[in-house]
């Protein structure tokens, strides 16, 4: 008897996305359907998207979705869980939206403790507006601002928000993780499936980063561009699990 | 008769908020509102509902936007400089047709200005105030028992056209301790299928002011949102008129210059100058219409504001014979004055 | 040695970016020589007796646009 290992999982709709060939939002977007699936909870997930390139995610999952303005989206998500206390609200958020313009939203979220799972896909650069500097651009990284390479001297150095929320005292699950290999879309589904589940369980904020490819906007190839994070991104933006307040328990 | 009580307008807002069956509260603090914010501290958890302090007013307001999409009667309020941090959110609940009341006790500006009551908010208020064609219903409580009476009205108004509305008081009037009847809740209900509550038995929705596709699909969007206004325009203009009858001068003021210039009135009256005052209650929709029929048969219209005369082109837009119009207002948190009125409008004589 | 499955490639959403085929650990997939409907080609199987339905080149999919099964 044959039997399908690997299906198309019942919450990703069947709209195609308008996402770049390689981009990683679109393994994301899968990654989190399947966990709402093996959880059964698509249909108490409340989706609240950024302004960045996933600003229609809610149209690529089978879930409830909301609008924020660009990095709002942890406020957002604030409110509509303090009313659908007993729903799942997920936080779904690019890097110029989580760490520039909504710095201060996603801190004081996750200060708050804020009973919500945000989802921050670190691809290094604004994918949106066509490719500009990023908080999380890497030193050196060419971009359409900083055409001669990020000058740390000048703008700083890019931003790690992982270590940065670890820092905070609520926050229940901190991990960083990436998609540029099989064996790390693999953690990066356990990650987000851990996180929502602590959410399930009421045990308040977590918090999964994702390394991911932006193939147009780095000028390379999907396959490079995997390869890229694995030598470039991944020696500063280290690999791992930062905070499991259910594993020390 | 029912019993009075002595209460602060800003109190008196946030009880009246509760009455109405308002169940979540998110705001920062800023003068001369902060009396709001502590008032649904203390009384929100007595009654289930919850109020956050909000890192920011960019926070607070999408904090309220994330609330209405959950489908709560929710609100925020705030004075002069945070109003226009708000700005960013009110924007997006227009186009997402999110119902929500915000109130703005204004202070003087521009920038940080003062901490003295204001007008100066009122073009951002009528005008949208971020960026879009979009409106949100303003209106413009007198006094406390008023303050407490509009914003039962507010709620009603906001789930019955999925809009922000505004509550444009003012420092002196959010700080005035005056005797109020604490009003009853409307009794009316509104359904919210709308809501963002997860997709069991019904098909997944969402909620968002975007609108890239089919290419027309925000003209649409837009098109809907103005229908909306015209029906607003037609139905829930809300006006005060004092001895506007006999008047040879009516006086125009909203809030705190109308309780001034209702002074004027009396005193004027009581010299032998026929006076009258005209206040509207909701600033948008402006009472355009009344204002027309009633000054072209006056003599002369005076506005009087805590502002340069924002309202006032509100008034000239109203009046088929500008020449009859004039203007007195005060800036910067200074109050208009009895005997400056009195004098103006004598000088029509 | 017989296959222990396949990949079920939706030719008309992939986009052709390819992740599939450089992460297959046994170097069965290649591009098409055909383009779908949008002008991309797509991964097909270039050796059905040995694919192993390790799932990699689904799990990298970013369209969805591959499904396995397991014989
Ligand atoms: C207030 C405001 N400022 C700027 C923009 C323009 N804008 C849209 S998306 C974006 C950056 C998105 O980058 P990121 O958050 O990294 O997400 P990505 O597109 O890379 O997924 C910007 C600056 C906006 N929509 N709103």
């Amino acid at each position: 008897m044959s039997k399908m290992t690997y299906a198309f999982p019942q919450s990703l709709s069947e709209t195609r996305t308008h996402y770049c060939a390689g981009c990683g939002h679109g393994i994301v977007h899968k990654l989190i359907a399947q966990v709402l699936d093996e959880l059964n909870i698509r249909e108490k997930t409340l989706l609240v998207a950024p302004v960045g390139c996933s600003v229609l995610a809610y149209k690529y999952l089978n879930v409830d979705g909301l609008e924020a303005a660009h990095g709002r989206a942890p406020a957002v998500a604030t409110g509509l869980k303090r009313v659908q206390k007993d729903k799942i609200v997920l936080s779904y958020q690019g890097d110029g939206d989580l760490l520039a313009i909504g710095a201060g939203e996603t801190i004081h979220a996750a200060n708050r403790g804020e009973d919500i799972t945000v989802i921050f896909l670190n691809n290094a650069i604004y994918g949106m507006t066509g490719g500009q500097m990023a908080p999380t651009t890497m030193e050196g990284q060419k971009t359409l601002t900083s055409p001669q390479g990020r000058d740390i001297a000048d703008v700083g150095s890019a931003m790690r928000a992982c270590e940065l929320i670890d820092t905070l005292e609520a926050p229940y699950y901190i991990e960083r993780c990436s998609v540029h290999d099989v064996k790390n879309v693999n953690r990066t589904k356990n990650a987000i499936k851990r996180a929502i589940k602590y959410q399930v369980e009421g045990r308040g904020y977590s918090f999964v980063e994702i390394l991911s490819m932006c193939p147009t906007n780095w000028g390379l190839d999907p396959v490079k561009s995997a390869k890229w994070i694995e030598e470039d991104m991944v020696p500063y933006y280290p690999l791992k699990k930062f905070r499991d307040k259910g594993e020390e328990a | 008769m029912e019993e009075k009580i002595l209460m602060k307008g800003n109190d008196a807002m946030a009880e009246a908020a509760i009455i109405a069956g308002c169940s979540h509260y998110f705001g920062y603090p800023i003068t001369p509102q902060n009396e709001v914010p502590a008032y649904f501290a203390k009384r929100l958890p007595q009654v289930g509902g919850t109020f956050l302090q909000a890192e920011s007013e960019l926070a607070a307001i999408s904090m309220v936007m994330g609330a209405s999409a959950g489908g709560a009667r929710v609100m925020t309020s705030t004075s002069s400089p945070g109003m226009s941090l708000k700005q960013e959110g009110i924007s997006y609940m227009a186009g997402a047709k999110l119902p929500c009341v915000i109130a703005n006790i204004m202070r003087g500006g521009p920038g940080l200005g003062g901490i003295a009551g204001s007008q100066a908010d009122y073009f951002q208020a009528t005008r949208g105030g971020g960026n879009g064609d979009y409106q949100t219903i303003v209106l413009a409580p007198g006094n406390v028992q008023e303050l407490a009476d509009l914003t039962i009205l507010a709620f009603d108004l906001a789930d019955k056209y999925r809009i922000p509305v505004i509550i444009l008081g003012d420092g002196y009037l959010g700080q005035m301790s005056e005797p109020l009847v604490l009003p009853k809740p409307s009794g009316k209900t509104f359904e919210k299928p709308w809501a963002i509550t997860g997709a069991k038995d019904r098909d997944p929705q969402f909620i968002a002011s975007m609108r890239l596709t089919p290419e027309n699909a925000l003209e649409q969007l837009n098109l809907e949102l103005q229908e909306t206004y015209r029906v607003i325009r037609e139905n829930e203009v809300i006006t005060e008129c004092y001895q506007c009858d006999d008047a040879d001068t009516v006086l125009v003021a909203y809030g705190t210059a109308a309780r001034i210039a209702n002074k004027a009135v009396i005193k004027l009256r009581e010299q032998g100058i026929n006076a009258g005052l005209l206040r509207p209650k909701t600033l948008w929709p402006f009472p355009s219409e009344i204002l027309r029929k009633i000054t072209n048969d006056k003599k002369k219209v005076l506005t009087v504001e805590m502002s340069a005369g924002q309202m006032h082109e509100d008034v000239l837009l109203a009046c088929d014979d500008k020449n009859k119009v004039d203007f007195y207002g005060r800036l910067g948190g200074a109050l208009p004055k009895v005997d400056e009125i009195i004098e103006r409008v004598k000088s029509y004589e | 040695m017989a296959a222990k499955g396949e990949p079920l490639i939706n030719s008309e959403r992939c986009k052709g970016c390819g992740l599939c085929i450089a992460n297959c650990p046994k170097n069965i997939l290649e591009m098409s020589k055909e383009f779908n409907s949008d002008g991309v080609t797509f991964p097909t199987l270039n050796d059905e007796e040995t694919c192993t339905a390790c799932t990699f080149c689904a799990t990298m999919c970013p369209e969805n646009a591959i499904q396995i099964r397991r014989f």
